[in-house]
């Protein structure tokens, strides 16, 4: 049981400021995903929820109870590092019973806790190991059996995954969301990887320089990013983004053809009109609204990829489902699915979509 | 590709010659002492270039131990061991401040303790022994235990400092996580992790005390307090050396070097915190 509530949270370092207004209220037994570019604040801002870094200003709670000056002991969160931080002297059933081990729990009770998790983790013929015996997906389940062993109110992942191998990552992703599941605990993860983002979170804060850029479900920021930077951060390929003019009718690209929005979008200056490469279509090079070239051709079997020139837009990556035949160098078309095109004003704000606009 | 490339047999050779005269060059002077040692007073001018001398014995040995070698010899230890222990103890300290707190004047206290390591210990022979003095602790081993710690601590600091750096912040994190407080932490995982740091901190300190001569000369003048290398001057009188038994008392003072040594090997192999983190 864990509702966790940042308000207006500040940090700084010295006099310089790294992060700040930061509010976010966080649902007891939601699973939230932190996450953004290496140096935005996000895993500043797990350490203090944790308890491992002081709050600068603002106030964070659980359950109503301000956290600010509670040590990292008395939250009652458990936490999953990165490097794992197994200890290296102690057996992984020791490393698991640690926490039960300082608490004072008899000895009977921690043996039987770790042979619980053990169990559910698939770790029984490994209790007796030390950690730089296991394998990098062996020592990162040992670490999540000593946060679940105790039973914490809430759970902290900081870039757990990312020292695995891609297969063993798709795996622990899965069981991360099964455990979830069967714990029904709070949960905030914080990564780097918007795969894992996506696939996990309930909801995703997307972090930049210090500030929250958008809070929503995968789906909303997939959908309708806040802005220029959460468009292009999530999703992958990355959304193409082309300087346009506001028309009458819509926006015109430079050089090139008028897309008809069904309004006049009353803006100054320019804007930028964004647009996934899944959500523009090849057509015949005679046809659509740019004329391109394509560059490089990316077979990835259920999707190709791509990468086209074009006269006066730049380059542009295109996601075609299935596998089609395109050597690289053939001239086509595109065209812009008109529901799908996101419209940025000049300081990246989303100007909202299609259907959005047209209404 | 996995065609290995055998070792010429030159090669082993000449890296086994390499060993094998590094060895001869560091173990000689050794030799020689045990050999003087072991050699009976009268051979030791008439055959004294010979690798092995024509007769042995314990004499040398025996009238060492009925001497006040035994004094000198606890002296040292007492020193030694005193000087090891205080300077371990603040050098852990500090080392872990070093390491892992950032405060203001960090970085001056670093430079004082670089720059108390760049005079020559001659220049501050004279206010040492005017401090000691004033003090009243002329001719007691306590001052030669401060002076060594105080002398070793700075390099001392920096040797653990860079055992601390090399402990994952994150295992003491853990720890505070599964709720440690941060001397807890300290205690039940960093300090077994630094085994290895406090073991090298205390075999470095206690030879450089056990073998210290120029402090232990200056502020030791009694007998009873004198330190080991200080009572070897002993066996030098106005009209001869007595060689024999300065090098039985020699080869005795071997013994406690060693046997701290082997006993401390251990934890000195490192690899320890290999698997704590991604390996």
């Amino acid at each position: 049981m864990a509702r966790m509530e940042l308000k207006d949270v500040t940090k700084s370092y010295g006099s310089v400021e790294v992060m700040r207004d930061i509010n976010l209220a966080i649902d007891d037994g939601e699973f939230i995903v932190l996450v953004g570019p290496s140096g935005c604040g996000k895993s500043t801002l797990l350490r203090m929820i944790a308890g491992l870094e002081p709050i600068s200003g603002g106030e964070f709670t659980i359950d109503g109870a301000r956290m600010n000056e509670v040590r990292p002991r008395d939250r009652d969160i458990a936490m999953v590092f990165q490097s794992y931080a197994l200890y290296p002297h102690m057996t992984v059933g020791r490393n698991m019973g640690f926490s039960m081990e300082i608490a004072g729990a008899p000895k009977e009770d921690r043996a039987r806790k770790v042979a619980e998790a053990a169990k559910v983790l698939g770790l029984e013929k490994l209790v007796d190991r030390y950690p730089r015996e296991l394998s990098g997906g062996q020592r990162q389940r040992v670490a999540m059996g000593r946060a679940i062993i105790r039973e914490p109110r809430a759970f902290l992942f900081d870039e757990p995954l990312s020292n695995l191998d891609a297969s063993l990552r798709i795996e622990m992703r899965l069981e991360i969301a099964r455990l979830h599941q069967a714990l029904k605990s709070t949960m905030v993860y914080v990564t780097h990887d918007q795969v894992e983002a996506l696939t996990l979170a309930d909801r995703i804060v997307v972090l930049e320089a210090g500030r929250i850029q958008q809070v929503g479900s995968p789906l909303e920021l997939y959908e309708r990013p806040a802005n220029k930077f959460v468009a292009q951060f999530i999703g992958s390929p990355t959304m193409n983004v082309l300087p346009a003019t506001p028309d009458e009718a819509g926006v015109r690209l430079p050089q090139g053809a008028t897309l008809d929005l069904g309004r006049e979008i009353a803006t100054l200056g320019t804007v930028e009109l964004g647009i996934r490469p899944e959500h523009i279509d090849v057509v015949d090079p005679a046809q659509g609204d740019i004329r391109a070239k394509a560059d490089v051709v990316e077979h990835l079997g259920s999707d190709t990829n791509i990468y086209v020139r074009t006269e006066h837009q730049g380059g542009l990556m295109v996601r075609v489902h299935g596998n089609i035949a395109m050597t690289p160098g053939a001239p086509l078309g595109l065209r812009l699915q008109r529901e799908n095109l996101h419209l940025f004003a000049a300081d990246g704000t989303a100007l909202g979509r299609k259907p959005a606009l047209a209404a | 590709m996995s065609t290995l490339t055998q070792p010429s047999a030159l090669r082993t050779t000449g890296k086994y010659a390499a060993i094998g005269f590094y060895l001869l060059f560091a173990l000689f002077p050794i030799y020689w002492l045990v050999k003087i040692a072991l050699t009976p007073d009268a051979l030791i001018y008439s055959e004294g270039t010979r690798m092995i001398p024509s007769a042995l014995t314990l004499e040398n040995f025996a009238a060492v131990l009925q001497s006040d070698f035994l004094s000198y010899f606890a002296n040292s230890l007492v020193v030694s061991l005193g000087a090891a222990a205080g300077t371990t103890l603040v050098a852990a300290g500090a080392g872990y401040c070093f390491s892992r707190f950032r405060f203001a004047g960090k970085k001056v206290i670093i430079a004082l303790l670089l720059i108390t390591q760049m005079f020559p210990l001659l220049m501050i022979i004279a206010p040492i022994y005017k401090i000691v003095a004033s003090l009243g602790l002329l001719n007691s081993l306590v001052s030669l235990i401060v002076v060594y710690t105080a002398f070793n601590i700075p390099f001392a600091t920096f040797l653990m400092q860079s055992f601390f750096d090399g402990i994952p912040e994150d295992l003491e994190e853990a720890a505070m996580m599964d709720g440690c407080t941060r001397f807890q932490a300290l205690r039940k995982v960093v300090f077994p992790l630094t085994l290895p740091g406090l073991g090298a901190t205390l075999g470095f300190v206690f030879t450089a005390a056990w073998s210290e001569l120029l402090f232990a000369l200056m502020l030791i003048s009694k007998n009873d307090t004198m330190t080991f290398p200080v009572g070897l001057l002993t066996f030098v009188s106005k009209f001869s050396v007595d060689w024999g038994q300065m090098m039985a008392a020699g080869t005795l003072a071997l013994i406690p070097s060693c046997l701290f040594f082997i006993f401390i090997q251990r934890y000195l192999v490192q690899g320890l915190t290999s698997g704590a983190v991604k390996g």
